[in-house]
């Protein structure tokens, strides 16, 4: 298989002319790869040096504002935090009830095959369109307003298919001995579902797990179309009191701005001042995404090790 | 007897979880179906698919999804010319070409690009790429199709990468080495050999990439403008589909206002599009599956 770079002049017309396609088709595939790559570079170096001015401690304790050097995104990735934080308690145990679900009890169903279509159309569904169903369902179905307990709830749906899908995944990669054994001990299929095969596909699941939360923290359009406001200037109910039972829950009903909604916010603006804002608000989403993603493809890496 | 309804309850348990889960498709249709009724109650079928002019929410109103569609397609055909081929070349090194080590970095830095926040594209689209396309293209418009759509294509390209790799990896091995044993080299083996037989995988990879732009919205409502016009020249401003929905949903959308139902009614086609799309997909890919079993 070694013989690419050997002297063509040796060779029949023919011959010489595939190793040229070969040379070629291989150098076009290996340019893309650099460029994308490139893409991912020229995209955080722009996003840093246009950012730079506003990447200081203030640009994170201040509300968005008018003037664009006193413009932050405290608001914004309080909202975010909160909206990720409800999206993840929700899609968590739901997603991986429903994988185990499809991969431990629905295996040969007759309905079997309905429930893959669903699932599989739901992970191509555009997010926009997660967006309108909350529109319609929790908004104004569920008179749950464009609250942070909305967001939440959208976003949960949104990730469900990740969720499901990695956690599947990590489930099918069980060794079969190890669940024989533990049948043949006795076991009861709840058993060695806690004891085994949910402890084996830890990390699997913690993977889909980071990997949902990166795509929720970046996710724009269905927040948009529940009403996320652009201009919040103040933050959500706090969720300690000094009263018993010091915790509430109230904030769940508060309005919201996350991160990339206020960065849409500054890079649709029309001055070159606010685009700066932008760029910084992106240069920190993009950090945290391309962290949370590595750190899954680390995760997934040494998972996949560990079963080979 | 204890064991037996534990077992029993926590099945049940599971089982409406999956349920929840697959009920979601259905509540999507539902609602868009419900909430675009009284849309399609204002406005005739007719009007709606061959007005040449879509202005819901101006004064006199005018229904036609076409530049919609228009604006949908020129954006997400810029975007497939080049991440599909692109995205072929891509799998086809990986799966191919490239040896485990050099795959199990490489492969995960294409997924890299995938996880970038589309609004951050978008950003780069307006701000990064229009500025440098005008340089060298004179009357290349602010908001322009083209910027978007090559952005939206390193957007998508991860997605055909990914999943024609899935395609050419499930090509059984035994094929390869019969194509290397009479004499094939590597790059015959790829496209004469590898490739046919996994071509409705790659098929199922192709219409899942094209579902995935038309699907796309903060690049196309970020730097392709909110100008929704018949022209399929790209360096025109255009409004998407999605880029409709976020541009109306930005503002105050009463409930009930006609703007309200009309972004339910451009999401219903949006979404029989998709859907029809990821399950024709779906179905190729099972099929393919079951050859390559058997």
């Amino acid at each position: 298989m070694k013989n690419q770079r050997m002297d063509l002049s040796v060779l029949s017309p023919k011959q010489r002319n595939q190793k040229i396609f070969a040379r070629i088709f291989v150098s076009l595939a290996t340019a893309v790869l650099i460029i994308s790559l490139g893409v991912i570079c020229v995209l955080l170096i722009r996003l840093f040096i246009d950012g730079v001015e506003r990447l200081n401690l203030d640009f994170f304790i201040n509300f968005p504002s008018r003037f664009p050097e006193k413009a932050g995104i405290l608001s914004a990735w309080v909202g975010s935090f909160a909206v990720v934080l409800l999206c993840l308690m929700f899609s968590i145990p739901l997603g991986i009830a429903c994988a185990i679900y499809l991969e431990e009890f629905a295996k040969k169903r007759f309905y079997s095959p309905f429930i893959e279509v669903c699932i599989g159309n739901l992970a191509g569904v555009p997010s926009i369109t997660f967006g309108l169903l909350a529109l319609g369902l929790f908004v104004y179905q569920f008179n749950l307003g464009s609250s942070i307990l909305t967001a939440g709830l959208t976003l949960s749906l949104l990730v469900l298919p990740v969720i499901i899908m990695s956690t599947r995944e990590a489930l099918r990669t069980v060794p079969l001995g190890l669940k024989e054994a533990a049948y043949s001990l006795g076991a009861t299929k709840l058993q060695v579902l806690r004891h085994h095969l949910i402890p084996q596909s830890q990390s699997g699941i913690f993977t889909g797990v980071i990997l949902s939360l990166s795509r929720a923290i970046g996710e724009t359009a269905p927040l948009i179309t529940i009403g996320a406001l652009t201009f919040i200037a103040f933050l959500p109910e706090a969720p300690v009191t000094g009263d018993f039972p010091f915790l509430n829950f109230n904030w769940v009903w508060d309005s919201f701005t996350v991160l990339p909604i206020q960065l849409y916010n500054w890079t649709s603006r029309p001055q070159a001042e606010f685009h700066k804002n932008a760029a910084a608000a992106s240069f920190i989403l993009v950090s945290l995404s391309l962290f949370l993603n590595s750190f899954a493809i680390v995760l997934r890496h040494r998972h996949n090790r560990k079963n080979i | 007897m204890i064991k037996i309804s534990k077992n029993s309850s926590a099945e049940g348990i599971l089982f409406l979880s999956a349920l929840v889960s697959v009920s979601v498709t259905f509540a999507i249709l539902f609602i868009l179906f419900r909430e675009a009724m009284p849309f399609f109650e204002e406005v005739s079928l007719k009007n709606f698919f061959f007005d040449s002019y879509w202005a819901p929410t101006f004064n006199p109103p005018r229904y036609g999804i076409a530049p919609l569609i228009v604006g949908t397609l020129s954006t997400t055909i810029i975007a497939c010319t080049f991440a599909v081929p692109a995205g072929f070349l891509v799998a086809v090194l990986l799966s191919e070409y490239l040896g485990q080590k050099a795959r199990s970095i490489l492969k995960p830095i294409i997924e890299l690009l995938a996880a970038i926040p589309s609004v951050v594209f978008g950003y780069f689209a307006l701000l990064v790429v229009t500025p440098w396309l005008q340089s060298f293209l004179p009357g290349l418009q602010g908001f322009n199709r083209l910027s978007a759509g090559i952005v939206m294509g390193f957007l998508i390209l991860p997605y055909m990468a990914s999943l024609s790799e899935d395609a050419l990896k499930a090509v059984p091995k035994h094929l390869r080495e019969a194509s290397h044993a009479l004499g094939a080299n590597r790059l015959e083996t790829a496209l004469k050999i590898v490739t046919p037989s996994a071509i409705s995988g790659l098929s199922s990879a192709c219409i899942l990439t094209i579902s995935r732009a038309l699907g796309e919205t903060m690049v196309v409502a970020i730097a392709a403008g909110e100008q929704a016009n018949l022209s399929w020249d790209p360096r025109q401003p255009a409004a998407t589909i999605t880029a409709f929905i976020v541009n109306l949903s930005k503002g105050d959308l009463p409930h009930g206002s006609i703007g309200y139902q009309s972004i339910f009614a451009a999401g219903l086609v949006l979404s029989v599009i998709t859907f029809s799309l990821n399950i024709f997909a779906h179905f190729i890919r099972k099929r393919f599956h079951r050859r390559n079993v058997s």
